[in-house]
């Protein structure tokens, strides 16, 4: 079992996306995060879902992906060097001044920046990939999350390789 | 030229050479029903319930070729459509359905009629179009037509909100003549050097076995195959599918594998060192146990879908291309070639085969004084001459059908493979007479199986089709009843058929001929008199043996070589042979 990132091209019409999600729980494959946005090209959006499986499996899901009729193109990211990358937004308790110290150390530490500021909260925005946001969240352990949201994986090759029409 | 999106649909469909469409009429549809009115060039056909729409343009469609064309309203007739639709989804049938929607503003309201008919028939269709745009419609047609017919076959759904037939609105009219679709295009040609490692592997067998599916016939790749069995001398089995791909009388055929295969060809894929799947998936009931599958061979797979290739069992050398193309290529490079087939190997291979054979696994009680099934199937063929095209339900008698009546070419055998429909027979026949008014067509069913679609005998008598019934009537949901028999013991829960009407009357209340026969000496006669009625619908309401199961039968989860027997073959234990004999 290994994590894969694939990315997908798709016709940017309506039900495209329910084709996607439906192929994933006919199926019964694993579905960990799927992103999807219009491109450039506003006839084309840009899916990204985050899966698990064994390689027979994953073989199975980019083969019944290709079948749909509304992909254009896609790619299973894991097979070359990529870059992942999720956004969150993470509103802690910070109400004490040792809490609200400890919350902007840990914050800063990765690199995250607090977007909004009550007298109890904090709002905090990281970046990062999603081993990286897991870290965070363990990371405020001793603190009280009242929320977070997190994007899901976008991911893109690296160097020259693209995915394009 | 302008026109209402409704006089555009007819016209789409006639541009596209469509002959006949399979329908219901309902508010949604009605600005549609109004321009068929006014037009002479598509025949519709009124069906008595949406589901035997889509079995008849099935049926049509597995007979011909061409792709079965279904118009229903909204709401219920899209949903009585859709086993329909699955049927043709899983056996890969080319179809295309228009379901009409509520008009665009009211969509999403609960209105009357309304379903989400692009949801709901998305997990079984090839793909669906909900049209927002009358100068979208003809393209959208013309792109359904084509995602059904090439590829992988299946069905396509357009769903059409009432507003874009809207007669009052008109459009320039403008049928494409050819489209291409930057997400769609399937392959064709098979990998030159996947083609040519496929040859060699096929030349050094020792034990090869040619096992065929539905893609050869839905791939119009019976010649090829002929050429590259024949070339090869090597023995070939068929799938359930695939039946009548290759003639069934042919001394290298050695009947239909899996469930209730042959003994020999299940044996033969058990024991066999390679394996070339042709058009065929690799479905449970073919392999029975996947760690157990042809546990020795090496396996070629050529396939149009790649999502087909490597899904259940791991194959060596996949191909991925049309079966005719591809196999075109195979038998070029095996005629220009130097290499011969394993004569020596193939001799041997063929003694064990033939010492499989005579287990003669088909046996049946010929002296019975009880009609066996076996017996009616064996005596339609010789009637017919095996000329015929036969239908079927789902059951006992569609194993039946499937086993003995031996199919010698493509596209004559229409039944429900995949979803095992029950109710597909009769329509499903409806929409083969009607592409082939001069032939003999068959319905091999059950009185359970029949009493789903029934209601069809109206539409036969409508339109003058003189489908031949063969209703094998044991009282019992017979495939039900024997899995009762062997797997709980006994205990026949719900599979008996109580106040079953009187079949002979049924049919005459229709304006049929119905004949009941009971009395194995009565058989032929009766079967002859009513055959010899052409233009006529006979009702065969045939008193058949209650206990009769089918046989071979590999138990589900179980490997090829552990078959359940037939009491009355040569076989002498019956399961677990293969120690026996290797």
């Amino acid at each position: 079992m290994r994590r894969h990132i694939i990315s997908i091209l798709i016709e940017n019409e309506a039900g495209a996306l329910s084709r996607v999600a439906g192929l994933f729980s006919a199926r019964a494959y694993n579905i960990e995060s799927l992103t999807v946005a219009p491109t450039e090209d506003p006839t084309l959006s840009r899916m990204t879902i985050v899966t698990v499986g064994t390689e027979r499996i994953i073989e199975q899901i980019i083969k019944q992906l290709n079948k749909l009729i509304d992909v254009v193109k896609l790619s299973d990211l894991s097979e070359g060097a990529h870059i992942e990358r999720e956004m969150m937004l993470v509103k802690v308790k910070a109400a004490t001044m040792s809490q609200r110290d400890d919350v902007k150390r840990l914050s800063d530490i990765f690199r995250g920046n607090i977007i909004d500021v009550t007298p109890s909260t904090y709002t905090i925005e990281l970046t990062g990939s999603a081993t990286k946001i897991d870290s965070f969240i363990e990371a405020l352990a001793e603190h009280k999350i009242l929320e977070t949201v997190r994007s899901g994986v976008s991911g893109i090759a690296r160097g020259d390789k693209i995915l394009h029409v | 030229m302008e026109l209402s999106g409704a006089e555009i649909l007819v016209r789409c469909l006639k541009d596209e050479g469509v002959e006949f469409l399979f329908g219901y009429p309902g508010g949604s549809v009605l600005h549609i029903y109004d321009a068929l009115y006014q037009q002479d060039d598509i025949k519709h056909i009124l069906v008595r319930h949406e589901q035997a729409a889509t079995h008849a343009a099935d049926g049509y469609a597995r007979a011909t070729g061409k792709p079965g064309v279904v118009l229903v309203t909204s709401g219920p007739g899209a949903t009585n459509a859709v086993t329909g639709i699955a049927t043709a989804y899983m056996d890969s049938i080319p179809m295309v359905v228009i379901t009409g929607q509520v008009p665009s503003a009211v969509i999403g309201s609960d209105a009357f009629q309304e379903v989400d008919a692009v949801g709901i028939t998305r997990p079984c269709v090839k793909h669906n179009f909900l049209v927002k745009d009358v100068t979208k419609l003809a393209e959208t047609i013309k792109k359904a037509f084509y995602v059904a017919s090439t590829g992988r076959p299946g069905p396509v759904v357009i769903d059409v909100p009432k507003d874009i037939t809207d007669p009052a609105i008109k459009v320039p009219y403008h049928y494409p003549d050819k489209i291409t679709m930057r997400s769609y295009q399937p392959t064709v040609k098979g990998h030159s050097g996947q083609i040519k490692r496929a040859v060699d592997l096929v030349l050094i067998a020792k034990k090869p076995m040619i096992y065929t599916g539905g893609g050869v016939v839905l791939g119009n790749a019976s010649e090829e195959l002929r050429t590259f069995v024949r070339h090869l001398g090597y023995p070939i089995t068929t799938t359930l599918m695939g039946l009548g791909s290759y003639p069934a009388s042919d001394e290298q055929f050695i009947g239909m594998l899996g469930m209730h295969g042959t003994y020999e060809a299940n044996m033969a894929m058990h024991d066999c060192d390679v394996l070339i799947a042709i058009g065929a998936r690799f479905d449970d009931r073919v392999t029975g146990k996947i760690a157990e599958f042809c546990p020795d061979a090496q396996i070629i797979h050529i396939d149009i879908d790649p999502s087909s290739i490597s899904k259940t069992i791991t194959v060596d050398i996949p191909i991925v291309g049309d079966v005719a193309t591809v196999l075109q290529e195979m038998n070029h490079l095996l005629v220009t070639g130097k290499k011969q087939p394993q004569k020596k190997a193939l001799e041997a291979w063929w003694t064990v085969i033939n010492g499989w054979r005579a287990q003669q696994c088909m046996s049946f009680d010929r002296n019975s004084d009880k009609i066996k099934p076996q017996a009616v199937v064996e005596l339609v063929h010789e009637i017919t001459n095996g000329d015929a095209y036969v239908t079927s339900d789902v059951g006992q008698h569609q194993m039946w059908a499937a086993q003995y009546y031996g199919f010698e070419k493509p596209n004559r055998w229409i039944n429900s493979g995949g979803l095992g429909t029950m109710g597909f027979g009769l329509p499903a026949a409806m929409g083969v007479q009607l592409a082939f008014p001069d032939d003999v067509v068959i319905c091999i069913t059950g009185e359970g199986s029949i009493q789903m679609c029934i209601q069809e005998l109206s539409t036969c008598l409508q339109y003058g089709l003189p489908v031949k019934i063969v209703a094998l009537n044991n009282r019992y949901l017979g495939m039900v009843r024997q899995w009762q028999e062997f797997f709980y013991k006994e205990r026949y829960s719900h599979s008996y058929m109580e106040s079953l009407p009187d079949f002979v009357k049924l049919a005459e209340s229709y304006g049929h001929v119905g004949i009941r026969i009971d009395d194995p000496k009565a058989l032929r006669a009766e079967l002859e008199r009513g055959f010899a009625m052409k233009d006529r619908l006979v009702f065969f309401d045939i008193v058949t043996d209650q206990t009769e199961n089918v046989y071979p039968m590999i138990a589900q989860g179980k490997a090829h070589n552990e078959m359940h027997m037939s009491p009355h073959s040569n076989c002498e234990l019956p399961q677990s042979p293969d120690r026996e004999l290797s």
